[in-house]
């Protein structure tokens, strides 16, 4: 189920005084099974582009295609098309809401005329890909964790199996146990459920461990993409639109610079380490 | 010198109750010193959190005692006194901003001080000038981005005129230049106006500004040093489920894999580049 986005342009308030263009001219296609991540600072146009995709947003001018149909045509429902594009936006505990964790979870499933006698089901499924324990569910969102609360959220989108994903800044705010547990979750969605994945995120360290291709957006366009390693080669220029590479990437590019014989296109610390190793037994 | 915040054997508890009995502090002995600039880690739950509301009496220990500059903070009468010395920042922009325009937010403190009018303007013109955000005075607090945000909730603690300013998570839910905004006001404030700095962080690159670290635990100071004292012990921090810096987890790994000429407290890019130009 590609998603194509095709000479996409959207304006807020478009016409008024405080009309702002937040996206120009976007071309982007997304294939089944990837695992994107897409990376700008704060106004980059990242979440504006993202709520396109399930037609949360409707674009000023362009198309959204997924699986081929254009979704702002008549005759689509874009409640199918949200049953296949799952969005867990940004803070997703804010807009937990239920006497239950159950009744939370499966608010989603229910609005999509899930029957009664499958729904037990669907949540138990959804609450144990994130790893909760079933014994919360007669529980109260309310009185769990920060981070328990973010995976009850993310269960409920899950709980609508939707072959697509789109995580906005799923790990912000979290500690860093947290922020493990969420990413370690987002990479079991896409390796064993096998799900397309679109990470949002200003985190390089958090994209680069997982994302196979990056997106870099600034002031509303696509700069630069690619696989991680292409797009690190830019580091200036990344710094220049407030964002950077990670630290183990950029000593390799420092050590390069200074006459050092490194390949400076690794971003993980363990190909960081074996690079070094390299360069330290010549010596 | 006495400290100017001094915790002595100080164990707190959010529930009386014997029975649900929940220590989120346990035996914490701490002095923090006049212009001393500390970084306070911990995993969510470790009582850091908690650490940091007993420093301006909005909470109150269950035994022990906590003194801000000498004065007992269960002493009801000198509340005002105390808060007025200690400021706080918290973690969410959007929740600390109350009015309709920035210098009006920032002259809300020394208002309810009783401050003088011209003397209100003349500290809401300084706060402002020291945090970089004078240019926003007459603009509305919703239109600033987060780092703005965080900026002008800074600026109406400096307007109290505070000895200390006690930041929880200020750059948690900021994006790269909002954090670095951030992170130059607090050096700043620390290093030109010797202001206290208490920062509660999950941010190593933050931590490693400060002149002291502490990591709490099970509502307990289990670490306390220099960040270079405190990094270095990688497997430990790595137990807590804490992260040390990118560069001084390669350093370890590197030590492990037998070159341990390097050193195992590198906490930047330059220091580790020398450390390997020194090699061969």
């Amino acid at each position: 189920m590609p998603i194509r986005v095709e000479n996409l342009s959207y304006t807020y308030n478009a016409g008024q005084p405080m009309e702002q263009e937040a996206l120009r001219n976007v071309t982007l296609t997304i294939e089944d099974g990837e695992f994107v991540g897409l990376i700008g600072h704060t106004g980059s146009g990242k979440s504006t582009l993202v709520q396109h995709f399930n037609g949360l947003l409707k674009p000023t001018s362009g198309k959204i295609y997924i699986d081929g149909v254009d979704i702002f045509s008549k005759g689509v429902s874009l409640r199918s098309i949200r049953q296949k594009v799952g969005m867990v936006f940004q803070y997703p505990e804010y807009q937990l809401f239920g006497e239950t964790v159950f009744e939370d979870v499966a608010f989603g499933p229910k609005n999509m005329g899930v029957p009664d006698a499958e729904l037990n089901d669907r949540v138990d499924q959804a609450l144990a890909l994130v790893g909760l324990d079933l014994s919360l569910k007669e529980r109260s969102p309310f009185e769990l964790s920060g981070g328990q609360k973010r995976k009850v959220a993310i269960a409920g989108v899950l709980a609508m199996q939707p072959q697509t994903l789109i995580l906005d800044e799923p790990t912000a705010g979290l500690d860093p146990k947290g922020r493990d547990e969420v990413l370690s979750l987002v990479a079991h969605l896409h390796q064993r459920e096998h799900k397309t994945i679109i990470l949002v995120s200003h985190s390089m360290e958090d994209v680069a461990r997982l994302a196979q291709r990056l997106v870099v957006m600034a002031h509303g366009e696509i700069v630069l993409e690619g696989t991680p390693e292409v797009v690190f080669r830019q580091a200036e220029y990344l710094e220049a639109i407030g964002l950077g590479v990670p630290q183990v990437t950029r000593l390799l590019q420092v050590l390069k610079k200074q006459g050092f014989a490194v390949d400076p296109d690794h971003y993980t610390i363990e190909a960081v380490e074996e690079e070094i190793v390299k360069l330290l037994e010549t010596m | 010198m006495d400290a100017l915040i001094r915790f002595v054997d100080v164990s707190f508890s959010y529930s009386s109750d014997a029975e649900h009995e929940l220590e989120a502090l346990a035996d914490i002995n701490l002095d923090i010193d006049d212009g001393e600039f500390v970084a306070v880690l911990g995993h969510n739950g470790s009582g850091k959190s908690t650490l940091a509301k007993h420093m301006n009496a909005l909470l109150v220990p269950t035994s022990g005692k906590v003194y801000v500059a000498g004065i007992d903070t269960q002493n009801a009468e000198r509340l005002w006194e105390i808060r007025q010395m200690v400021g706080m920042v918290f973690q969410n922009p959007d929740n600390q901003l109350v009015a309709t325009t920035v210098e009006e937010d920032v002259a809300f403190g020394p208002e309810n001080l009783g401050v003088p009018t011209p003397e209100i303007h003349r500290r809401v013109d300084e706060a402002l000038a020291v945090v970089g955000m004078s240019d926003y005075r007459l603009h509305s607090p919703h239109q600033l981005s987060g780092g703005q945000k965080q900026r002008v909730a800074i600026a109406g603690m400096i307007a109290m005129r505070p000895r200390c300013v006690v930041l929880d998570e200020p750059t948690a839910m900021l994006d790269p230049v909002g954090r670095r905004e951030v992170m130059q006001t607090v050096i700043k404030l620390n290093r030109e106006e010797k202001i206290t700095i208490v920062l509660i962080t999950h941010a190593m690159e933050e931590a490693i500004l400060a002149d002291r670290v502490i990591v709490m635990e099970e509502g307990r100071i289990v670490m306390t040093g220099t960040p270079r004292e405190v990094f270095s012990k990688v497997e430990t921090l790595a137990k807590l489920r804490l992260d040390v810096p990118e560069i001084t987890s390669l350093a370890n790994r590197l030590r492990q894999r037998g070159f341990d000429q390097i050193p195992n407290n590198i906490l930047t890019i330059e220091e580790m580049v020398n450390v390997l130009c020194q090699f061969g």
